[in-house]
């Protein structure tokens, strides 16, 4: 089979790091070879699939040795549950430096080094969740990352942020050969959030790949530097992660995405009773005035 | 009079814009004029300081150009940090030829390279650390340094670093002035907007340090501001001041120190020599410090008289009268300079294309001589530059703007100059074309070319480029015509 790379983008907060390790733990589960990218300068993709704090990132083992040419792949690399290989780009504290420089510097590196070997069948990147800058577009430039997952919810904000996202998306497909994969709803029990999300992912042009309940199990193994796979394979919540994982194998729905203006999205939210019609008589009218 | 009537010089214009597209075209025409001495407002023949256009091979620099090139690098007791990677502190490492007095390395670092030399990891995590102990470095190996400055290159902009609360902290650590300068090269349009940047950092960081401060003026107490002392420039114009009774308190910046800057704020006048790259702390004097200051023209013997007249009018009897024997001292000696070489040049036309003040100072000197420039333009001038080049320029000569290779080539190959004064950039392909040439950035590692001192070199560089038997020998033996071979047998 050949390597297929695929970068998981969403608004920041909507469980991207969670989601994508315990998809990939089912993965590995499923006998797949699977490597973790993590492209956010907070470091935190991979922890639960090496039951650590935070991996030694490329950037600070490389502003230790002095440059990122002073590294070996074996110095970066670390390999955790399943055989999962797990890389972190890391990058500087918040307010300084330039953390998407980071992630280009990681990610020439490991390919460079030669991270993505024949062995692998997969490599997921999580990427940090408002692409900020062009750093963090990296992994869908050419020759990476040609599946993108958006992972989001029933919330207005993470479908303003899946619905930008595909924008951004739609600016390499034209370029190169990115296609947006599916949207994962991660759900937050918002009201008819399937449908809302079915629906959001029809306008796109997309699909809902699957859809992941609300599941205390989740962050019960997370306490424990776990993802649920590992932690309690026996629970319902680890055969939602396995199904995902099974459609993302058997996925062959890849589309350039026809993101949707902010009228149109409004509509949708309206429709599921999310927003309320706007009334144009009360715009900037203050409290005094609408009382008179 | 230029050798070209209006209608042929406006044919010329239309002529080589006719090669641009229609976009370019409709945007070079507004920087391409023939000059008309009855204008007052240049705005009306001819745009300035606007963006350049891809592709046309500008001449132009950059922010960090004006600031770290310009400005601060001539001052040297300080040194001056190029803060970012090591490209641009070292591709232009004592390339302008500020002379100075001092030992390099130990009290002075003019020619000097102070870098921190950016690396991936330094974009990546900020550079903030690297700058508080590469200043700290710097104090330990030259103590004897007066202050630091940091000029920010590209990189520092874009990753936000924070060089204000680094350069604070070191300056009470080391209880010496050090100076952020915000001067991204990808800032403005040319090297000008760096020049600003400089002289706002000067502003706010340099001239209040002695606010308060006993100072022993005298009423005779003057600035130079503008002559960065290229080839001695400022050494050959500062006697003349102090020879007619003025004291020069500070040079800025060329041989200059930071003491000597902090006390301009005590001078009775600011005397300005290049106005493009340092009016604005002119007139931020003028302003806050009541500072009156005036241009002047150190450029041949004609324009020296006028200044030194200029300047000893804003003063008593004696300085007046120090001007004239001044003048009565040195006109003599110009005399014989202008017999010597005018016969040798007279009636030669001369193209130039630079920065600054020079597009329009130099026209003295030239015509001192007998010679006269026929074209003229600024690489970062504004409109306010080209008010006072209109009156200096004969009618019906060429005024560019930003000019580009290919209009600068055409031009040259049309109006056919007896020399053109440019930049290292164009010096190899007008003498390829057979065209004498003189470097007026660096004076072509010669000068001084200021005041009195400055002139007879001047004139004799003049004479020895435009002179030159090479030009005669620019045809391959083999390619002479037969006729011309019979003439010069026959002859």
């Amino acid at each position: 089979m050949a390597l297929r790379q695929c970068a998981i983008y969403g608004k920041g907060g909507i469980g991207k790091s969670t989601t994508t390790q315990n998809l990939v733990a089912a993965l590995a589960e499923a006998g797949k070879k699977v490597m973790i990218v993590g492209c956010d300068p907070k470091a935190d993709s991979t922890r639960l699939i090496l039951h650590s704090k935070a991996q030694n990132s490329v950037m600070e083992l490389a502003a230790e040795a002095g440059s990122v040419e002073d590294l070996e792949l074996e110095d970066v690399l670390s390999v955790g549950y399943g055989g999962i290989k797990c890389v972190e780009s890391g990058g500087p504290e918040p307010g300084v430096g330039c953390a998407g420089r980071g992630v280009i510097t990681a990610i020439n590196f490991l390919e460079e080094e030669g991270a993505y070997d024949d062995e692998l069948d997969f490599v997921f990147y999580d990427v940090l969740g408002d692409v900020v800058c062009g750093g963090f577009a990296m992994p869908i430039r050419e020759n990476k990352a040609q599946e993108i997952y958006i992972v989001c919810s029933g919330e207005m904000m993470a479908m303003y942020a899946a619905n930008n996202i595909a924008k951004g998306i739609v600016k390499y497909a034209n370029s190169g050969s990115v296609r947006l994969a599916g949207l994962i709803c991660n759900s937050r029990n918002t009201d008819r959030e399937d449908e809302l999300i079915m629906a959001l992912a029809a306008q796109l042009g997309t699909q809902m790949i699957h859809f992941i309940p609300r599941a205390n199990a989740v962050q019960h193994a997370e306490i424990r530097r776990m993802t649920v796979i590992e932690y309690d394979p026996t629970h319902k919540q680890a055969d939602e992660y396995r199904a995902l994982a099974r459609k993302i194998v058997d996925n062959k729905k890849f589309v350039i995405p026809t993101p949707i203006t902010m009228d149109q999205l409004e509509a949708l939210l309206m429709e599921f009773g999310i927003m309320e019609a706007e009334d144009e008589s009360i715009i900037g009218k203050k409290a005094a005035e609408l009382a008179a | 009079m230029s050798a070209l009537t209006r209608e042929e010089t406006e044919a010329l214009i239309q002529e080589v814009l006719e090669v641009y597209p229609e976009k370019a075209k409709k945007d070079r025409e507004k920087h391409l004029a023939v000059n008309d001495q009855s204008i007052e407002q240049s705005k009306k023949c001819i745009t300035s300081n606007r963006k350049s256009l891809p592709g046309v091979m500008t001449i132009r620099g950059c922010a960090y150009a004006g600031s770290k090139g310009v400005v601060w690098g001539p001052i040297k007791d300080m040194i001056h940090i190029s803060h970012g990677p090591v490209g641009c502190g070292q591709y232009s490492r004592a390339g302008r030829r500020n002379y100075y007095v001092g030992t390099t390395g130990v009290n002075t670092f003019g020619t000097m390279n102070f870098t921190s030399d950016f690396q991936e990891k330094d974009i990546v995590f900020g550079g903030d650390k690297k700058l508080a102990k590469l200043i700290t470095e710097i104090e330990q190996l030259f103590p004897l340094n007066k202050g630091i400055s940091v000029q920010s290159e590209c990189p520092i902009g874009l990753i936000g670093d924070d060089i204000e609360a680094v350069s604070k902290k070191a300056a009470k650590e080391i209880d010496k002035p050090v100076v952020p300068v915000r001067c991204e090269g990808f800032r403005g349009v040319s090297q000008s907007l760096g020049h600003h940047i400089a002289n706002d950092a000067i502003r706010d960081w340099v001239l209040p340090r002695r606010e308060g401060k006993p100072f022993e003026g005298t009423p005779y107490d003057v600035a130079v501001i503008g002559d960065y002392n290229i080839g001695g420039d400022a050494w050959s114009s500062r006697i003349l001041l102090e020879e007619m009774g003025l004291r020069v308190v500070a040079q800025w910046s060329g041989d200059g120190t930071i003491a000597e800057m902090e006390k301009t704020p005590y001078v009775k006048v600011n005397l300005i020599h290049c106005y493009r790259s340092m009016n604005y702390i002119a007139r931020h004097m003028e302003e806050k410090y009541n500072i009156p200051w005036m241009e002047y023209n150190f450029f041949g013997p004609t324009k020296v008289a006028e200044s030194l007249r200029a300047i000893a009018a804003l003063f008593d009897d004696k300085i007046k009268e120090g001007a004239e024997r001044v003048i009565a001292k040195y006109q003599p000696l110009m005399q014989a300079v202008i017999d010597k070489y005018k016969p040798r040049l007279q009636g030669k036309r001369v193209m130039l294309y630079v920065g600054g003040l020079r597009p329009r100072h130099v026209i003295g000197a030239y015509e001192d001589l007998g010679m006269e420039v026929v074209g003229t333009g600024y690489e970062f001038g504004h409109n306010d530059d080209y008010d006072r080049t209109i009156k200096d320029m004969g009618n019906a000569t060429l005024l560019y703007d930003d000019v580009t290779g290919f209009e600068f080539e055409e031009f040259v190959k049309k109006v056919k100059p007896d020399l053109v004064g440019s930049g290292i950039k164009e010096k190899f392909i007008f003498q390829k074309m057979g065209v004498p040439f003189r470097q007026m950035h660096s004076w072509d590692y010669s000068g001084p070319y200021h005041g009195y001192d400055g002139f007879a070199i001047f004139a004799r560089d003049m004479d020895m480029t435009l002179n030159n038997p090479c030009w005669g020998k620019m045809q391959a033996p083999w390619l002479k015509k037969p006729e011309a071979e019979a003439e010069q047998k026959a002859a």
